[in-house]
């Protein structure tokens, strides 16, 4: 019986470490480079910096925040955040609400439904889509980020699932004392489905702050760049960047920070948002699977 | 049969409904049908004057893309990357299931669920620049590596290593993710069968081995039957922001091929024929997996 238990503690013994370590390879990284991005360049380039930062200094952050070309892209993006997750929300809740219903309640449900997730099974790609988004005139302007995935399809049949499994006696009720349709979707079902909402909502916000892709085929100029392409055009050429901001005192540059620890700031920087929600991630995202395959 | 009159009353009673989803069918119509339409241009010698109505050419983009030798090289990159992917994306998150359904302290299983789920939410752009950091010649993992005594390892620059550099990354990004969903498949399990088992003698190892990975094989099926529809996806954020024309020959994927020559070269005739060709592909095997889902773990997403 000793032996076993004795077995049984070194098993363990191997399982936490295990976790442990795998726990350590995703938060190290990150630790790293926001200890690179408060070193000074030659405290990095010497390959002193580990998990502390070596010679401190917030000159990397000082250089992302002058010239403003941060807070512009940062900006657009929280634009587009704001006004692409609303459109989102909207247009998920337009849509899932009456698709929910029974093709005995809403004759045509099921042509509709099919129409929206044929969409899921075949697309036209990436250049036809990029032709239909130029020819109509949305390169450059916010809308190229936001209009082409108004809907998003996978989203709304979560939510639609959703809406299927809530008690239907409330808005039976609804109708009977004669509220429309849309007066029943807002009074009625928006405060039972605050929960899923707030979900989907946070899956299209860290959607669009994390999108960067639509940001470099719209957006010609790069002043509309939103922050995660400004960050993205960063990986290729931080040294280009450096020797052209104006303003600065070249030499003073060279001695406090490298393109090393100028991206690590700007990188954080970026991160900033998505670790701050990140509780909220975490919670929601583990409900929204659930969510999803609630109808099982 | 629906009578004229029944549809009517229908519409009466319902044409609320048929108003809400007007948005959502105006812009599916707009952003995905009329591109789903836009195809064509893939048997076009596209004219941006005439846009998709441009003059037919019959099979010739295809022909010109598949004669290239780097196009013919990005299938096999994009099949070798996804399939490594697929299974280390399965495997990797059931070995953690299952590591931390054996730890019985509900703070440190809660602590180690945080921490590895946190890559899975940064952006591969961001992602990107650390791998670039940390894996360059220089950097913290090579430090690491001649502390230990082995040589200089070139991550992103060597063409044998690059595509198990974007699989392992890609592994390590998503797993904490995975994790979470076999956890919950885990903790579905009638705790019951644990306390018969012991009763019956079973060791901790057989109870994991008879009990547990039994109980977890339908949601591993589920799992790698839907990631069929992505065999063609080898991860453009990835690889498009790590990969260097050195490592071509090994990295290169249909997606960044497609992003070079149809929208970075405008060639975009052959693009939408690389596009449409992997789309096809591509729909072929999601409806595929969609099928054995039902079939094989009674899944169905409608």
């Amino acid at each position: 019986m000793k032996t076993k238990r004795k077995k049984m503690s070194i098993l363990n013994i191997m399982i936490y470490s295990i976790l442990i370590l795998a726990a350590l390879s995703c938060t190290l990284p990150f630790i790293h480079i926001l200890a690179l991005s408060f070193s000074s360049s030659s405290a990095v380039a010497s390959g002193k910096v580990a998990f502390w930062p070596v010679d401190f200094t917030t000159f990397s952050y000082e250089f992302a925040l002058k010239g403003g070309k941060f807070f512009r892209a940062m900006w657009i993006s929280v634009q587009r955040v704001a006004l692409g997750s609303l459109i989102n929300l909207v247009m998920c809740i337009l849509t899932a609400y009456p698709l929910s219903k029974s093709k005995e309640q809403f004759m045509g449900r099921d042509i509709y439904m099919l129409y929206f997730f044929i969409t899921c099974l075949v697309g036209g790609g990436l250049v036809p889509t990029y032709l239909v988004v130029a020819r109509l005139g949305l390169k450059d302007s916010l809308w190229a980020l936001i209009l082409p995935g108004a809907l998003p399809v996978a989203n709304m049949i979560i939510l639609m699932n959703f809406i299927r499994g809530l008690p239907r006696e409330l808005e039976e009720a609804a109708m009977i004392d004669g509220a429309g349709k849309f007066q029943t979707l807002v009074k009625i079902m928006l405060p039972l489905l605050k929960p899923s909402l707030a979900t989907i909502t946070l899956f299209h916000v860290v959607g669009h702050w994390n999108d960067w892709f639509s940001g470099m085929i719209y957006m010609n100029d790069m002043k509309k760049y939103p922050l995660y392409t400004y960050l993205q055009t960063l990986l290729v050429s931080f040294e280009e960047l450096m020797s052209k901001t104006d303003g600065l005192d070249y030499v003073k540059i060279m001695q406090l920070m490298n393109a090393r620890t100028g991206r690590a700031a700007q990188l954080f920087l970026g991160m900033i948002p998505v670790l701050m929600i990140y509780p909220f991630l975490q919670k929601y995202f583990t409900q929204g699977l659930t969510l999803g395959t609630a109808k099982g | 049969m629906v009578s004229r009159k029944n549809i009517k009353r229908h519409l009466k009673n319902e044409w609320a409904y048929h108003l809400m989803l007007l948005p959502g069918v105006i812009l599916v119509f707009i952003f995905s049908y009329i591109p789903l339409y836009g195809v064509v241009i893939a048997f076009q010698d596209y004219n941006p004057a005439l846009g998709f109505a441009s003059p037919w050419v019959g099979l010739k983009n295809f022909m010109f893309v598949f004669s290239q030798p780097d196009f013919v090289r990005t299938i096999w990159n994009t099949f070798f990357i996804t399939v490594f992917k697929i299974l280390g994306n399965i495997a990797v998150p059931v070995i953690f299931a299952l590591l931390l359904n054996e730890v019985k302290n509900v703070f440190f299983k809660r602590t180690m669920q945080t921490l590895i789920y946190i890559p899975n939410f940064i952006s591969w752009v961001i992602m990107a620049g650390i791998l670039m950091d940390i894996l360059a010649t220089d950097g913290a993992v090579n430090r690491c590596i001649s502390l230990l005594g082995g040589g200089t390892v070139n991550f992103l620059g060597n063409a044998k290593i690059y595509p198990w550099t974007m699989i392992i990354s890609d592994i390590w990004k998503g797993f904490g993710y995975g994790t979470i969903i076999y956890l919950a498949a885990l903790t579905a399990i009638d705790p019951t069968l644990y306390e018969a088992a012991s009763i019956d003698g079973a060791t901790r190892w057989q109870r994991v081995k008879m009990i547990t990975v039994p109980l977890l094989v339908p949601t591993i099926i589920l799992m790698l039957v839907l990631s069929l529809g992505n065999v063609l996806n080898a991860g453009f954020d990835q690889i498009y922001n790590t990969i260097s024309p050195i490592v071509y020959s090994s990295g290169d994927i249909i997606d960044t091929y497609v992003y070079r020559l149809g929208i970075q070269q405008a060639q975009f005739d052959v693009g939408a024929a690389v596009g449409l060709f992997k789309s096809a592909v591509s729909s072929v095997l999601v409806v595929l997996s969609y099928v054995l889902a039902d079939k094989l773990a009674g899944y169905r997403i409608l």
